[in-house]
Order: structure tokens, then sequence, then C-alpha cells
């Protein structure tokens, strides 16, 4: 298993100025980096081959890296790792970062499901990393980045679409009237919350939108996780009956709600269970209501 | 930046290992519903070059519109489309209801129940039409 790229030689380079002017900087550089990477090498085949074949998962992980020679053709890289009770995608893949190549990059904060920074393509599927247990999957694990989306390096993507569709939908609380006195509290009914809570759990992972066929095929569609944000301030009483107008002018336009075919992807793969595909349908039949009038 | 590797749809598309039901759902959908227009207008095209004006050999059960039925009938294939055909039109109804039932906001969370149900009926009630359509004589 050679999965180490030639590293790039950025750190490390004025350790040592001990030696005979005869070598070049350069060729000292190399050799030392040479001999390091032979150590490294060494010293991850012993740590593989002491690993137990019990109580180990075999990662097979999606590399990818415009930037260095031989990297940019993707190819998948193998990655023994030994399994512990309770690890997750997240914690397998920090190990093998730490351990065996540095240069395995991926996105993670919180690791405990609230800064949205992990969602992966792990065994055909959108999940967060740091929310998914490896015993519960298949061994070996396929661990890919996002797919619809441009990757960067690895399993890092391109989330500006993402980010521009969330903004579009103006994902902030926006009411027609304040209280005159401004330190007074804007207050929600009890049923009011009940009904939009669900929705303001979202964590811009962006699982939903990934996991859409619509919008893999239609990049100006709003997509789930930004119709769950408009859903959040369309249904929020506080707002006012102008601004609930101007929502639903957003929600309704000819790339919002009407796309969506009720494939309950989005809703399927949503770490934090928000029942997407309800809260469009939602909007929809609210759409509809709101330009049918019969009298 | 250098440009960043695009995976493309076809690769895309490989990659997918988990459908869920609502997924399967959507794309029975559409493709019954496109069997069943290409039906209508094979349906459409059949029959409306198959009705002559002759009274007499309609009196003598010979007419155009009689032996090209049972023409079609008595081949072996035909028989089998039909029963496909059955099959194609049941699953988009009952789907079609369950899609209905989805756009109405009515049990959201049994949506795949409702999927796995419309499949099964289907099959019980292709099952069940196999001696009507295959049970006659292949004159
Ligand atoms: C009782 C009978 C039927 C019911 C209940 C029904 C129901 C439906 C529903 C609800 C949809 C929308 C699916 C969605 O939301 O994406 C649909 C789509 C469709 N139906 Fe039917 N349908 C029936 C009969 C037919 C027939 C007879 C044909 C063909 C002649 C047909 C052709 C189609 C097609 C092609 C689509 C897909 C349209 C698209 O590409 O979006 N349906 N059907
Ligand atoms: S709706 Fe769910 S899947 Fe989509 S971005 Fe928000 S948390 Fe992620
Ligand atoms: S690391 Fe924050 S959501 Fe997984």
């Amino acid at each position: 298993m050679s999965t180490q790229i030639e590293q790039q030689e950025t750190e490390t380079e004025a350790d040592e100025e001990t030696e005979p002017e005869v070598e070049s900087p350069g060729d000292r550089r190399r050799a030392q980096r040479d001999e390091r990477q032979a150590q490294e090498q060494a010293q991850r085949e012993v740590e593989e081959e002491t690993l137990d074949d019990e109580d180990t998962i075999t990662l097979k992980v999606f590399r990818y890296d415009p930037e260095v020679e031989g990297k940019q053709e993707p190819r998948f890289d193998d990655f023994r790792v030994p399994f512990h009770k309770g690890m997750t995608i997240l914690d397998a893949l920090i190990y093998a970062r730490d351990h065996y190549d540095s240069s395995l990059t991926f996105r993670h904060s919180c690791r405990q499901a609230v800064c949205g920074s992990d969602a992966l393509f792990v065994n055909g599927r959108q999940r967060l990393g740091c929310k998914t247990q490896i015993s519960e999957l298949d061994d070996p694990i396929r661990i890919e980045p996002l797919p619809h989306q441009e990757v960067v390096k690895d399993l890092v993507v391109d989330m500006e679409h993402f980010y521009d569709q969330m903004e579009a939908v103006e994902p902030y609380f926006d009411a027609d009237e304040t209280p005159d006195d401004k330190l007074e509290e804007q207050r929600q009914t009890r049923e009011n919350r009940e009904k939009v809570k669900m929705s303001t759990r979202c964590i811009w992972c962006g699982a939903c939108m990934s996991s859409c066929n619509i919008a893999a095929g239609d990049n100006e569609y709003l997509g789930p996780a930004a119709i769950n944000k408009a859903y959040r301030f369309a249904m929020d009483e506080r707002e006012g009956e102008n601004r609930k107008q101007e929502r639903l002018r957003i929600i309704e336009q000819e790339h919002g709600v009407w796309r969506c075919q009720t494939q309950f992807s989005c809703t399927e793969v949503c770490p934090k269970d928000i029942p997407l595909t309800e809260h469009i349908q939602e909007l929809k039949r609210e759409a509809v209501k709101n330009n049918l009038k019969f009298w | 930046m250098s440009q960043s590797y695009n995976r493309g749809t076809v690769e895309d598309f490989g990659r997918w290992r988990e459908f869920t039901a609502g997924m399967w759902a959507w794309i029975f959908h559409k493709f019954t519903g496109w069997v069943l227009v290409g039906y209508l207008f094979t349906h459409i095209a059949v029959l409306s070059t198959a009705v002559g004006v002759d009274p007499a050999s309609a009196q003598a059960g010979s007419d155009l519109y009689t032996s090209t039925i049972s023409g079609l009938e008595s081949l072996l294939i035909v028989r089998f489309l039909e029963v496909g055909l059955l099959a194609v039109a049941v699953f988009h109804i009952l789907n079609g209801i369950r899609l209905l039932m989805v756009d109405l906001g009515v049990g959201l969370e049994s949506q795949d129940k409702s999927f796995y149900a419309s499949l099964l009926l289907t099959g019980a009630i292709v099952v069940a039409s196999v001696p009507t359509f295959l049970g006659g004589k292949l004159a």
C-alpha cells in the first residue's frame, strides 16, 4: 500500500545547516526529504503490520488535488485504521490523516453535528462524517466528496453555490413592524414555535442539495435547504403579512418550490431529520392558496 | 486557483449506491407515464387505420377492424405486452394516488410504505390478470 504522495517541500527546511558546502542546499533538502519519507513509510508499514485484522477497518478515500502533480488524476487510496467502539467516519479520517498521510484533506470542526462542515458521500449516500457510526457500515468504507459540487481537493467541495442559494431566500428575521420600545422582546406563540421548530435546525451542511436529482440538473433551483430556510421565516407569524407576501414571491418563482418532484432524497439524508419534503409541499400549497381566489 | 476536476454526470450516477423508496417511485412513475403516452399513440394509430366502412363485411365478421384485433390477439407477444401494459398502468395509477396524497400533505412519513404497497398491489393485480390475458386460445 503506497498512498503517500511526493510531498512538496515547504516546511522544516532550515532545520540543519551543518553539512559541507559541496552539496547544493537543494540536494540536501531532497536527501532529507527522501530520508524522512522512507522513515514515514517504514513507520506506517510497521503500524499497519501490528494492527490486528479483527479490529481494523479499511477506508477507500477519494483523492484529488489539481495543484499537486501525481494527484491530478482522481483516485482512491486505502487506509487501514484501528476500530474502536463508537468510532465515527470523521474519527477514522482524522486517524488516517494524523498517522498515515497529513495531506489528506477534509473539513471538520465541531465533531458533534453542529457546524455542518463534514457532509460526505459515504458508501453511496450523503452522510455527516461525525454523526455516522462505522459499525453501521459495510467494510470497506468508500468516502467521497459530496456529488454535484466541484471538488477543490480530496474531500473538500466548493460550497459557494449552495451558500448563494441560501442567501437568495433572505434567511434572516425581518418583521414588518418592530416594537416601539427597542428593548421589548418579539414574542412568538408556542404553537408557532412548534411549527417552525424543525426547520430551524439546519446546519448548512449541503447534504440535501447534493442528494437532489433536480438540483443537480437545474443550477437555479433553490434546493431543499434554501426552501426550508424560506419556510422557517415565511411561517413565522411575527414577520407580518407584507413580508410573507415578499417571501412567497421568492418561493413560488420558476426555480422555486415547483421544481421539487417529491423524490424524498433530501429528507432521507438530512442529518438533522428536518422533514424537508413536507416543508416544500406545504409551501407549494401555500403558494396555490395565495394565488387561487375564487371570489 | 487552478481549475478543479469536474466529475461529470455519468460518473456521478455510477457512484450512487443507495436509492431510497421515494427516488425509485419517481423513476418508475416517469417511466410508466411515458410508456403510457407511447401506448396511447400506438393505440390511436392502429385503431384509426383499422376502421373500415363496409356494413356487409362487418355483418360477416370479416371486416378490417375485427381481423386487425383478432390478428393481434393471435400473437403470443401481444398477449404478454398486454400484461405489461396493465402492470405499467396499474402502478402509474396507484403511485399517482400516492403522489396526490403527497401533494396534499397526507401521510408524508409513510410515503415509503405507500410506495411498497403500490408495488405489491400492482404485482397482485397483474398476477390475477394473467389467466384473462394469456388464457384465450391463440387463434
Ligand atoms: C388514473 C390514472 C392516472 C393517475 C392517477 C396519474 C397520476 C399522475 C400524477 C400525480 C403525476 C405527477 C407526478 C409528479 O408529481 O411528478 C403523473 C405524471 C405523469 N403521467 Fe399520469 N396519471 C394517470 C394516468 C396517466 C396516463 C393514462 C398517461 C399517459 C397517457 C399518463 C402519463 C403521465 C406522464 C408522462 C407523467 C410524467 C410527467 C412528467 O414528466 O412530469 N398518466 N401522473
Ligand atoms: S436541510 Fe438538513 S441536509 Fe440540508 S443543509 Fe440543512 S442540515 Fe444539511
Ligand atoms: S464536524 Fe461539525 S458537523 Fe461534523
